[in-house]
């Protein structure tokens, strides 16, 4: 089918953050820093005149105001525009932008997400006020209990070994000491890291990606205002969501469902039939170890049960076949709720761009990028990107 | 009431038969304040209003922002002014925030601070008849804000107690 539809591209990012701590700064002070940025590498535009809509990312409850969007428009020079937020991942947002931009009404529309996680003091009874009132929420355990759940059935269905998920842990740290945005890089060998103390069995502190404060400003626009405005353009090919049953205990636990859903979709836009062959790198949610392995087998870039004889054979390593995660994933760089989707977005960008100082992968086109929701939800995303036009 | 109405609902004598959950959550935020706000308070603390200037629009931004949201650019100075203002608009509340009836109703306003351009605070009225607020003879008034003593300053927006009416040919 011909589409007489524009293609998307990505033409600026900017950021501001990518610190455990940000005394310095208002989340307002943030994303405005980031905006800046984002509209000079976008080619100077001026956000009052240049942007047609405003999309931004955020969940109250990490925010700690009510009716976030009503704090936005502002500080990305989105007052008396079009704006609203998604209530989601940062990809969620960009599929949102994606999707008006195909309407033919928008010709430039910026995304924004941002994590003040460091603002939050009770991390756990707000993530706990996620699960159900009556059914869910009686159980009296850090949230995390959710995840190690997940993490033994997962485990016991495919043959993973806690020495795997230490694997996962020891690249993706290793990945990010030599990228310039990454707060959690460090050398550890499997056997230091396998010596964590647990937090819910299997998973132990190293198996759980640490928070950071975050702020990320993108522009997208139709192939004309791309081509105009930007020397390096980045494709958006694909994007694809998903959300599993809210009924925690009769979802699927050995199997990312949302994230295949969401891939599927996603592949299904960009043409792709064989993921494996298709994808140079890709940028995959690790806020914890398992849903690394989980996640690259529901984006097909490994066989079902077979992801950890991949990690084994060094297959998603910076320099092997298929990098995963080549700046240091969430482990590495650190969490940024909801930015979570735009931080492994500016990666994949970078990369595509040969911008990717201290981590840059050779000859990327073409990247896959997803994220999921965290705790206690199961909703993903998948974005796929590329360097060169259709 | 007419008796032959069937309301829909629960009637509350019967409430004590429904199952009821009881459930909380302890949610806490160290908000951080900012490069604008932070000074804004520690400004208050001193009895002192503040704001940031932008350049383009001449404007000064009331509570101060490190951006103008109109020209979108960075502020570029920070200007005392004078706590008075006008009462742009006025209204008289009677209920509190969980609705039950105050004795003395409470006078909130916007209050446009002098020589800002068109900026201004969310505050208490006091030293007004609610009767002036109802014929509308408080709209355009000069106020000026009353501080807590110095010893009871904070930090906080509420370091101004309440602002109230300038009377005839008083300054401040």
């Amino acid at each position: 089918m011909v589409s007489l539809l524009s293609d998307v591209a990505i033409i600026g990012v900017g950021w501001y953050g990518f610190s455990p701590v940000t005394l310095e700064a208002s989340f307002r002070e943030m994303a405005f820093e980031a905006a800046v940025s984002a509209y000079e590498d976008a080619g100077d535009l001026d956000p009052r005149k240049d942007i047609d809509a405003f999309v931004t990312c955020e969940e109250d409850y990490w925010a700690g105001i009510s009716i976030t969007d009503e704090f936005m428009p502002d500080q990305l020079g989105g007052v008396l525009k079009p704006v609203y937020t998604v209530a989601g991942d940062g990809l969620q947002g960009i599929a949102s932008a994606y999707m008006k931009i195909k309407t033919g009404l928008f010709d430039t529309v910026v995304v924004e997400a941002h994590s003040k996680a460091s603002d939050i003091l009770t991390f756990h009874e707000i993530m706990n006020f996620g699960f159900d009132p009556l059914y869910t929420s009686h159980i009296d355990a850090h949230p995390y209990y959710l995840a190690g759940l997940e993490a033994n059935y997962y485990m016991l269905t495919s043959g993973v070994g806690r020495e795997h998920l230490a694997m996962i842990v020891e690249k993706n740290k290793r990945n990010a000491i030599t990228n310039p945005l990454a707060s959690y890089g460090s050398k550890l060998s499997v056997d230091e890291i396998l010596e964590a103390k647990y937090v819910v069995y299997p998973l132990s502190v190293m198996d759980i990606a640490p928070l950071i404060d975050v702020a990320i400003v993108f522009v997208l626009a139709t192939k004309d205002k791309a081509k105009k405005l930007s020397d390096n353009p980045i494709w958006i090919e694909g994007v694809g969501w998903a959300t599993e049953t809210n009924y925690i205990e009769t979802r699927n636990f050995g199997e990312a469902l949302y994230a295949r859903i969401a891939a599927d979709m996603a592949y299904r836009l960009a043409g792709i039939e064989d993921p494996k062959k298709q994808i140079d790198l890709a940028e995959i949610d690790d806020k914890f170890s398992y849903k690394e392995l989980m996640h690259v087998e529901a984006l097909k870039l490994s066989n079902r049960y077979s992801s950890h004889l991949d990690l084994e054979r060094g297959e998603f390593n910076r320099n092997g076949p298929l990098p995963v995660n080549p700046g240091g994933g969430f482990i590495g760089i650190g969490h940024g709720l909801e930015a979570g989707g735009l931080i492994k977005l500016l990666e994949a960008t970078l990369q595509l761009r040969g911008e990717a100082v201290g981590r840059q992968v050779k000859g990327v086109k073409r990247c896959v990028v997803q994220s999921w929701r965290d705790i206690p939800t199961a909703t993903g995303a998948v974005v796929v990107l590329s360097n060169e036009e259709v | 009431m007419d008796e032959k109405v069937r309301l829909k609902g629960t009637p509350i004598k019967r409430f004590d038969e429904t199952i009821t959950v009881e459930r909380s959550s302890t949610a806490k935020y160290a908000w951080t304040a900012g490069q604008a706000i932070s000074r804004f308070l520690v400004e208050l603390k001193k009895g002192k209003l503040i704001g940031r200037r932008c350049n383009k629009c001449r404007r000064i931004l009331i509570p101060p922002r490190m951006y103008c949201e109109s020209c979108f650019r960075a502020t570029d100075e920070w200007i005392y002014v004078e706590p008075i203002g006008t009462v742009n608009t006025a209204v008289v509340s009677y209920i509190t925030t969980t609705r039950e009836k105050l004795e003395k109703p409470l006078i909130i306003a916007v209050i446009e601070i002098e020589g800002t351009g068109g900026s201004g605070l969310f505050h208490y009225l006091e030293g007004v008849n609610p009767e002036d607020v109802i014929n509308r003879k408080v709209f355009g008034m000069r106020v000026k804000a009353v501080w807590k003593p110095e010893a009871e300053r904070e930090g906080s927006i509420n370091d101004i107690k309440y602002f109230v009416p300038i009377t005839g040919g008083e300054e401040k």
